[in-house]
């Protein structure tokens, strides 16, 4: 039971650092590799609050992410833009020119070792329900995914924004004839998707460790939930993080000596026989 | 048919594609004057034949068929490891190891490129990836066969053709990379210009026309893939024997990515581009990270960004239009 | 009379949509067969499922009296179904030789030879050669592909079909986007092919349908309402509400 909250928890955790590059996927057909850079810029940033300036956790978040989705807007209007109609090779290639340069700078003001943050005392310990450990810490990223996922959800059924996006994503052509400004859209989208992965990586300093190393480390991670999640479906992306943070959470706990193997090869395999995602639509119109 | 000629028409710029040029013959003298140059750089060339080589690879893969791959890395460990086990195990033959190592880098391309043909370009990114990184896994934790981070170590080769040893200096280890460079180039460059060559141009310039022309798309893709795999097994065997030693480096994800990054330097699609954006990569890694070792990582970033922006057609691109400037140049 | 083309009862469905409802077509052999039908009619969906570039739902397609249902794209055209596409698929970056010569290698069977350059393959390029002669494009041989005007490149599209040597050929509206001028021009060159070939056409321009066909199927919402002679065509009834009518004052 342990391994399963604990996996839930990761799961959660995996889904806000990854919903925003399924979504930016799905939107632009971009392929964003540097996606793990908003979030280490997320857990730098936090980081720095923390133990140079005295900010308290909580309140630390929002300016997080804030300061994520803001590196997110920048980028995309001076660089990502000019690359939404090129070849995937570019994309990624750009892309992994960026997640290179964010490592370099990464070591260069942080050094290459693991940043220590200290958790208000509140969000540590644990307390024992019959069957279950429960990690304070761990129940409060429950408390954040789940809140986090569930307002995503409304605002994507619920919101006029979410209806253009919606449209744009099923067909930006269509949309942009509706007279939706694909544009604007599309950067709200990548700042909330940065946003949203800079708050993970920060939540994520505890469980996931954070070094300049991050954003190749966990990159394959957030590609695994974009393709058994099927690009630009947040639901998707909720289920397949959920699974595979369990997944993970319960190999390494389990059979540690297989480590990250089970992970990949549920990517291999998925993309093998389900191409669109294990929750994507069906190809058929 | 032979003899028929139509008025006015000549078919001399096909026949005579695949002619080397005069520029051609100037390249593969570089590496004749290197060796005699740079004397003290010796392990430094070696590596930078082997690059090359893994490069070529590259290009066959994606360059000409237009396979695009973020693990190729997968078939340059297995290489490296297959020569470094076969080495380890008492199989010392240098050339029977590169042909141990070809027919098993050869033997996964063709079993994995089933997988990797079926989907999209950025389905193929992924399962490329994914396999890579699996191989990674495996090679992490099978510590007892492969050493895992420490290396596979204990790799001693008998001399070249029972004749010529490994030396301090890396002259045999230059030479060979040299001549296995130069040979493999020869044979590639053969096939890029024979109708299998053509074929594969064409499904890369436009893969819908292909089948109606009654080619079989697919089979085509697999030779090209188990080809480059090939090659890119022999280059991972090369840098095996020359050093012996093999890290775990050799399937890392950074040595898929950088290869990409030196062969859209150099341009793709050309052969040579994938051995100037070696040099060039090599030389300026080389430079820089004299520099100022740590922080080469963001210039290689900053670079493959501005390539993309920019340059996208690579050095080759730049002498084409250079080429078309000067009559008689490389072409 | 021996039929070249067939298709029995061909069914295509995406979803609830009916692409292709019911289909049974004969087309003979050495006929100029003309397709016609208003746009969405699902032409082009049926010139999908006769080259096997989608697979049909239901039914079968008959080859010059062989079940070819079954088999991919390449196989059809090995036994002799080429096709030219109505948005041109061609080589931009090869010249007008090299893609002809690409057609001639895989038809001729030796499309994976991979050690003699394609400069020794003599027979082929001349074939190559003999049908841009054919064509008119033979001054423009070592042109890139990309560098001619579109007329020009409606030509290759045909001249990479006939590289497949086909006995049955079907032209998705070969002369789409070409100025009138050139498409009859064109159309002439597509009238002197031997009488061996089967052609299927599928045309928007009347004129043009009328004067070179034989033989005209209309297809109306993916189902086959009328197949005869041009003349029985132009006074068929039905054929002049649903389409003829909308076509001419529309």
């Amino acid at each position: 039971m342990t391994v399963v909250f604990d996996g839930i928890a990761s799961g959660l955790l995996l889904f806000l650092i990854s919903v925003g590059l399924s979504v930016t996927l799905g939107l632009m057909n971009f392929v964003n590799l540097a996606h793990g850079s908003f979030a280490m810029l997320g857990g730098y940033v936090c980081v720095v609050l923390l133990n140079r300036h005295g900010v308290p956790f909580l309140a630390a978040l929002p300016i997080v992410t804030a300061a994520s989705a803001l590196a997110g807007v920048v980028l995309e209007r001076t660089l990502y833009r000019r690359l939404y109609g090129a070849s995937h090779l570019d994309q990624v290639l750009f892309s992994i020119g960026l997640v290179f340069m964010s490592i370099s700078i990464a070591h260069f003001f942080f050094g290459a070792q693991q940043q220590p943050l200290q958790l208000p005392p509140m969000l540590s310990g644990q307390f024992n329900l019959p069957g279950v450990d429960v990690g304070v810490y761990r129940l409060f990223l429950i408390v954040v995914g789940v809140t986090i996922a569930v307002a995503l959800q409304w605002m994507i059924a619920g919101t006029r924004f979410g209806a253009e996006l919606r449209a744009s994503v099923d067909n930006p052509r269509t949309a942009r004839g509706l007279g939706i400004d694909v544009e604007r859209v599309f950067v709200l989208t990548f700042a909330l998707g940065s946003g949203l992965a800079g708050l993970g990586g920060a939540l994520g300093v505890e469980m996931l460790g954070l070094d300049p190393e991050f954003p190749v480390k966990y990159i394959v991670y957030f590609l695994i939930v974009v393709a058994v999640g099927g690009s630009g479906n947040i639901k998707g992306s909720l289920y397949a993080s959920l699974i595979i943070g369990i997944c993970d959470v319960a190999g390494k706990y389990y059979i540690p000596q297989v480590g990250a193997f089970v992970i990949y090869a549920v990517m291999v395999v998925t993309l093998i026989f389900r191409p669109q995602g294990l929750f994507g639509r069906s190809a058929a119109k | 048919m032979t003899t028929h000629s139509i008025d006015g028409f000549d078919p001399g710029p096909l026949r005579n594609l695949a002619r080397w040029k005069r520029a051609e013959y100037a390249f593969w003298l570089l590496p004749v004057a290197a060796y005699f140059a740079l004397g003290e750089q010796l392990s430094l060339l070696s590596q930078i034949a082997i690059t090359a080589l893994f490069a070529l690879s590259l290009d066959l893969v994606l360059g000409y068929a237009g396979i695009v791959s973020l693990g190729h890395a997968a078939f340059f460990g297995i290489g490296a490891y297959a020569a470094g086990l076969m080495a380890a195990n008492g199989w010392n033959d240098p050339l029977a190891g590169l042909l141990g190592a070809a027919l098993i880098a050869a033997a996964a391309g063709f079993i994995t490129s089933f997988l990797v043909l079926r989907g999209s370009d950025l389905t193929r990114l992924m399962v490329t990836l994914g396999v890579a990184l699996m191989l990674f896994e495996l090679a992490n934790k099978l510590t007892r066969i492969t050493g895992g981070v420490d290396g596979l170590q204990g790799i001693e080769m008998k001399p070249l053709l029972g004749m010529f040893s490994f030396d301090l200096y890396g002259k045999t280890a230059y030479i060979y990379s040299v001549v296995v460079l130069f040979v493999l180039f020869w044979i590639a460059r053969r096939i890029v210009h024979s109708p299998f060559g053509l074929s594969l141009r064409g499904i890369r310039l436009n893969v819908q026309r292909m089948p109606a022309l009654g080619a079989p798309v697919n089979a085509r893709l697999v030779g090209a893939y188990t080809l480059g795999a090939a090659y890119a097994g022999i280059a991972g065997a090369l840098l095996t024997q020359t050093t012996q030693f093999v890290s775990i480096d050799v399937l890392s994800f950074s040595r898929s990515a950088e290869l990409l990054l030196i062969l859209v330097l150099g341009g793709t699609g050309s052969l040579y581009g994938a051995l100037i954006g070696t040099i060039v990569f090599m030389t300026a890694h080389h430079l820089l990270s004299g520099i100022n070792p740590q922080y080469w990582q963001f210039w290689l970033g900053m670079l493959l960004v501005l390539v993309v922006l920019f340059a996208r057609d690579g050095v080759m691109g730049g002498l084409r239009a250079l080429g078309k400037r000067l009559p008689g140049a490389v072409k | 009379m021996t039929h070249a083309l067939q298709t029995s009862r061909l069914v295509k469905r995406f979803g609830g949509f009916v692409a292709t409802s019911d289909v049974t077509l004969n087309v003979a052999a050495g006929a100029r067969h003309a397709l016609i039908g208003p746009n969405g009619a699902g032409k082009t969906t049926l010139i999908n499922l006769l080259t096997g570039f989608l697979e049909p739902t239901e039914g079968t397609v008959i080859l010059k009296g062989d079940d070819v249902t079954r088999l991919s794209q390449h196989q059809r055209v090995k036994r002799g179904l080429a096709r030219t596409f109505q948005i041109n698929r061609l080589f931009a970056d090869m010249t007008v030789l090299e893609s002809v010569t690409l057609a001639v290698c895989e038809r001729r069977g030796i499309g994976a030879r991979w050690w003699n350059p394609v400069g020794s393959h003599v027979e082929a390029i001349d074939e190559a050669a003999a049908l841009l002669q054919q064509l008119r494009l033979i001054d423009v041989a070592h042109h890139l592909t990309k560098s001619l005007a579109y007329g020009r490149q409606r030509l290759i599209e045909i001249a990479l079909a006939l590289a497949a040597k086909p006995s049955v050929l079907l032209l998705d509206e070969p002369a789409a986007g070409v100025p009138t001028s050139e498409s009859r021009e064109l159309f002439e060159t597509i009238a002197q092919l031997p009488r061996e070939v089967t052609i299927l056409l599928i045309e928007h321009d009347m004129d043009l349908v009328f004067r070179f066909a034989d033989r005209i199927s209309v297809l109306v919402g993916g189902a086959l309402v009328a197949e005869d002679t041009p003349d029985m065509i132009a006074r068929d009834k039905r054929v002049k509400e649903v389409y003829l009518g909308e076509a001419l004052h529309g």
